[in-house]
């Protein structure tokens, strides 16, 4: 597929939609209509190809298909279909994708109407001045009522929605309108080939053969093999391998890729923190003259301390992690030592999800067993001498003596939610410490609320609070604002009076005894007793807020052991040393795995 | 291995399964119980040939309530015994009975056949605690029992007690304790248990609703405190985790069971120990009774390691401990070769003790025993699962 297309007849697209409101199955119905593939061929979903992604319903990575639609101006047309990750961890991800885009395909469930996910994801697209079209997704659904929808995306939105396609992705049903649609209303790239290289970089994947393969949108000029390349923003230099576009599924090379083309460039690149998404390639030997608009250095939001549970597996997760790296430019780590739990690595993740997504990847990929601190956010720490320190882990906490104030991020949220769930989010997010902004009314029956909240009160468990409070009617979406001035406090956790630095994390000082009581709890049902009392206790700069006790060991259950038959008794004893696995020595203390991952999970009990 | 072996003879009936039974037992028509009586005498004489080159030295007749069986059964049994193997003069022959079930007539022949040690159920002595956990008797149908067996001349008796009841406080249970120690003669053993609520009994299924009151953790805790004080002071050596004997007394069946003598299980669900191969009955009444003979499952031989995880786990039930001796002259290395760690770290924290006896005799020849202290008794499955390999 080498041949040289115009212009005119590419049209780069990606799809926006609410979680669920069905953007991957409608992918899959554009790439399996176009022709480009055999049904026999299609995986349930194309675009998504890590395990991960498939079971939790998420695209985790962005991607892009190139596909070849015949239209029914009898043109053939190519289509670029940039996937976008759906999740607010990858909100600059999500930007960088957009702006490889000329036009968006925005889904709403005609049954669910507009959610926070589709505000937040049509806003970002008009941001980039995206052409958007309406799709009404869903509409066998017995509940679907696409004219309220409609109705609703003129009136929120302010879109021109009346002949928007009303389609079923699922069965099939009203494809062709959406095909027909992306070539009448989205427009043709624009851009000269003949003007200096300048590509804008939405994605990279390493390859063990080809090394970094770069994903980029040519906004003007040409690229091809042995076109000597630079990143502007991290000025790596190499010369080009190969270009290509992308089958569904597979890289196809090709001669050239030059200005509205969406594909790919190899050039020996070691390492994806050389290709950082969003940053501009030009020819070194002809640059042009800026860079593309938009690029931000990824900066990492959460951090937790990864440990093996077996210290002798630390250089496996070293070489686990470095591996991720090469294929996440977000993901950042550095070793540490923990009194508690050794050898391990202080990671920095986009959000929860992003470090649930790793921490998955190295126990599934990497088969190993790890231990996870409670994950925080960065603090900024003033000092009193005027230095500043950005806090990643709880034990650097300078003295408190020497600490003139901190500062924590905080996020504006906008929460979907309908009318009836008002009362009892408005009090989830009052708990969290959040600012209210005000509210509007969507429709009759339901409201935007906006709140600034703490991002450390919003990492744990807010999401899961959110679905259980409004019975999985509210919806979330959030924007780091900045950093602003709090009362914070460090809470120690101290087993068998021996302070665990694993387990001390930082939190708004009127939390703080609310948050050590639950610890203490936690630990209390997960440390097994044993052959002595053990206090666990929640202490703020050396003053116990919070304790608890671990009464020693039971007396062992005396029981018959009945006509010789010890196998019964075996077994008991058996279990017992089973349980004797898995445990941290802290102290004289053996601490479960579980306890630590327990504390992490606080809020879901 | 001697050449001793003891017989244990299962008698999987009872008037009513008890609310915290959950032994391989239930009541039955007198019909199945005399056809299951004959199985099992057909069992036991066609095991004979196999077990010719063994001295019988104890037998052990267990339930449910074998005092349900007809009394000529169980004399037809050990007559069968007698018949066809060849027993020790001196052997211990223990049968269990549940006062209600047995008369003064049925006990002296019992004695008769040869049956020289009861194990009566008690439990409690307080009628309230014993409706509460299902039992058809009442402390005086004890008395009865208690009294007609020493007219019976049965001059080794034991009696069940269980602490930790429904609704039981440790006033109550002293109080049991107390009755049981006065009775004239006092019993010469007693075995002294916790309730423990297994699943699919009755009283499991009270306590997962939320109905029923059982004592806490601390109540127990002092009960059997209680147990081991007053036993002691009233001449009952601890021999075992939860038995007590007077001197002598102790009960040599059970204590075979520690020392992995080998022993023979007849019946349905009887359990096996020969030369080091443990074996069962199946637990399916229809199909012992058509053919006893031909039940066993779960044959096993045991590895070395096997015999020496439990060498240690039962021997250190008892409180004379293990041997270290007959450790080396079992398995030809020293017990600290295997153990070393556990028994360091055990000593240590102070629940194993290493008792050394030199008698004047040079160091090779010292006896060497390894015994849980008082405060490995208390945590004794925290000890023993170390042992496991």
């Amino acid at each position: 597929m080498d041949r040289k297309l115009e212009q005119s007849r590419i049209r780069n697209f990606c799809i926006v939609a609410h979680i669920d409101h069905g953007k991957s199955t409608l992918a899959d119905r554009i790439i399996e209509q176009t022709g480009l593939l055999t049904s026999r061929e299609m995986q349930a979903q194309v675009l998504d190809n890590m395990d991960l992604e498939r079971e939790r319903g998420i695209t985790i990575k962005a991607q892009a298909v190139r596909t070849v639609y015949k239209a029914r101006d009898g043109e053939e047309y190519i289509f670029n279909l940039i996937d976008t990750p759906g999740h607010v961890d990858f909100n600059y991800e999500v930007s960088r994708s957009l702006a490889a885009c000329d036009g968006a395909i925005l889904v709403v469930d005609a049954a669910q109407g507009i959610e926070a996910q589709t505000l937040a994801n049509v806003y970002l697209a008009l941001d980039h001045d995206l052409d958007v079209i309406p799709v009404i997704n869903k509409i066998d659904l017995p509940s679907a009522e696409p004219q309220r929808v409609i109705d609703e995306i003129e009136d929120v939105i302010g879109l021109e929605a009346q002949d928007a396609p009303l389609i079923s992705a699922k069965n099939g049903i009203g494809i062709e309108d959406v095909l027909e649609q992306i070539v009448k209303k989205i427009p043709a790239p624009g851009g000269d080939s003949g003007a200096p290289l300048q590509a804008l970089i939405f994605d990279s994947l390493y390859d063990p053969y080809k090394g970094v393969i770069i994903f980029c949108r040519v906004m003007e000029g040409t690229v091809k093999k042995g076109t000597a390349i630079r990143m502007m923003a991290t000025g790596a230099k190499e010369e080009v391998v190969e270009v290509g576009v992308f089958g569904a599924g597979q890289f196809i090379p090709c001669e050239e890729l030059s200005a509205g083309m969406v594909g790919y460039i190899t050039a020996s690149i070691k390492n994806v923190k050389e290709t950082e998404v969003g940053d501009t390639v030009t020819d070194d030997n002809n640059p042009c003259e800026a860079p593309l608009p938009g690029y931000k250095k990824v900066q990492s939001m959460v951090y937790c301390g990864f440990y093996p549970a077996d210290g002798a597996k630390y250089p496996d997760l070293r070489d686990a992690l470095e591996k991720l790296q090469l294929n996440d430019a977000a993901l950042q780590y550095e070793p540490e030592t923990s009194a508690a739990l050794g050898f391990g690595f202080r990671c920095g993740f986009l959000g929860l999800l992003h470090l649930e997504v790793i921490q998955e990847r190295l126990e599934r990929e990497y088969n190993l067993d790890l231990v996870a601190t409670a994950p925080g956010v960065v603090y900024k720490v003033y000092k009193t001498n005027g230095e500043v320190i950005e806090l990643t882990n709880p034990s650097n906490l300078p003295d408190l003596s020497v600490i003139e104030h901190m500062e924590e991020p905080v996020v504006s949220a906008e929460i979907m939610v309908t009318s009836e769930f008002i009362g009892s989010i408005m009090e989830l997010c009052q708990e969290r410490r959040g600012r209210y902004l005000g509210m509007e009314y969507i429709e009759a029956s339901r409201a935007l609320l906006r709140y600034d909240l703490p991002l450390n009160e919003i990492i744990y468990d807010f999401f899961d609070a959110l679905k259980s409070r409004s019975k999985g009617y509210a919806s979330f979406d959030y924007d780091i604002k900045g950093y602003e001035e709090s009362r914070l406090v460090k809470l120690d956790i101290l087993i068998n009076k021996e302070e665990v630095d694993a387990l001390s994390f930082i939190v708004h000082s009127d939390s703080a005894y609310e948050r050590g009581r639950r610890m203490c709890e936690k630990l209390k049902e997960e440390i097994p007793r044993h052959l002595f009392e053990i206090p666990i206790q929640a202490a703020v700069g050396g003053k116990v807020i919070a304790r608890e006790t671990v009464k020693a060991m039971r007396k062992d259950v005396l029981a018959k052991c009945y006509g010789g038959d010890i196998t019964r008794k075996k077994k008991l004893l058996e279990k017992q040393k089973e349980g004797k696995k898995r445990m941290r020595q802290i102290g004289s203390v053996e601490v479960p795995q579980k306890a630590f991952l327990s504390v992490l999970k606080l809020g879901d009990d | 291995m001697d050449d001793r072996l003891e017989l244990y003879f299962h008698i999987p009936f009872c008037v009513r399964k008890c609310f915290y039974c959950d032994f391989l037992s239930a009541p039955a028509d007198e019909g199945t119980i005399k056809r299951y009586m004959e199985a099992l005498l057909a069992e036991t004489a066609g095991s004979a040939l196999s077990y010719a080159k063994y001295t019988v030295s104890s037998i052990f007749i267990g339930g449910g309530t074998p005092s349900v069986a007809p009394v000529f059964c169980i004399e037809d049994m050990l007559g069968t015994v007698k018949e066809h193997y060849s027993l020790a003069q001196d052997a211990e022959i223990t049968m269990e009975v549940n006062p209600g079930t047995v008369s003064e007539k049925a006990l002296s022949r019992y004695r008769e056949a040869g049956v020289n040690r009861l194990s009566i159920g008690l439990q409690s002595a307080d009628d309230k605690e014993l409706a509460s956990i299902g039992r058809i008797h009442t402390w005086e149908q004890f008395l009865e029992t208690y009294t007609e067996a020493r007219k019976a001349d049965f001059r080794n008796i034991n009696v069940d007690i269980m602490s930790a009841l429904p609704g039981q406080t440790l006033s109550r249970y002293r109080n049991t304790l107390e009755k049981v120690l006065s009775l004239e003669p006092a019993p010469e053993h007693i075995s002294a248990y916790s309730l423990i609520l297994e699943e699919g009994t009755h009283l499991y299924d009270l306590y997962e609703k939320g109905m029923l009151e059982i004592p806490d953790e601390d109540t127990d805790r002092l009960m059997y405190q209680e147990t081991k004080e007053l036993l002691a002071r009233r001449g009952y050596r601890r021999y075992e985790i939860s038995n007590y004997a007077k001197e002598g007394c102790e009960c040599r069946h059970n204590r075979g069971y520690w020392t992995r003598e080998n022993y023979a299980g007849f019946g349905l669900g009887a359990a096996s120990l020969v030369e080091n191969v443990r074996f069962k009955n199946g637990t399916d009444l229809q199909a012992y009774l058509a053919n006893s003979s031909g039940c066993r499952e779960d044959v096993r031989q045991l590895s070395r390691e096997e015999q020496m995880e439990e060498f240690m786990f039962l021997g250190l039930r008892m409180t004379e401990g293990v041997d270290e001796g007959l450790f080396r002259r079992l398995f030809g290395c020293g017990m600290e070769e295997v153990y070393g760690e556990v028994i360091g770290k055990n000593i240590r924290d102070g629940l194993l003790r290493m008792d050394c006896d030199f008698a004047g005799k040079e160091e090779r020849a010292a006896l060497r025993r390894l015994s849980l202290t008082e405060k490995g008794l208390d945590v004794s499955n925290y000890v023993m699962a170390q042992f496991l390999l």
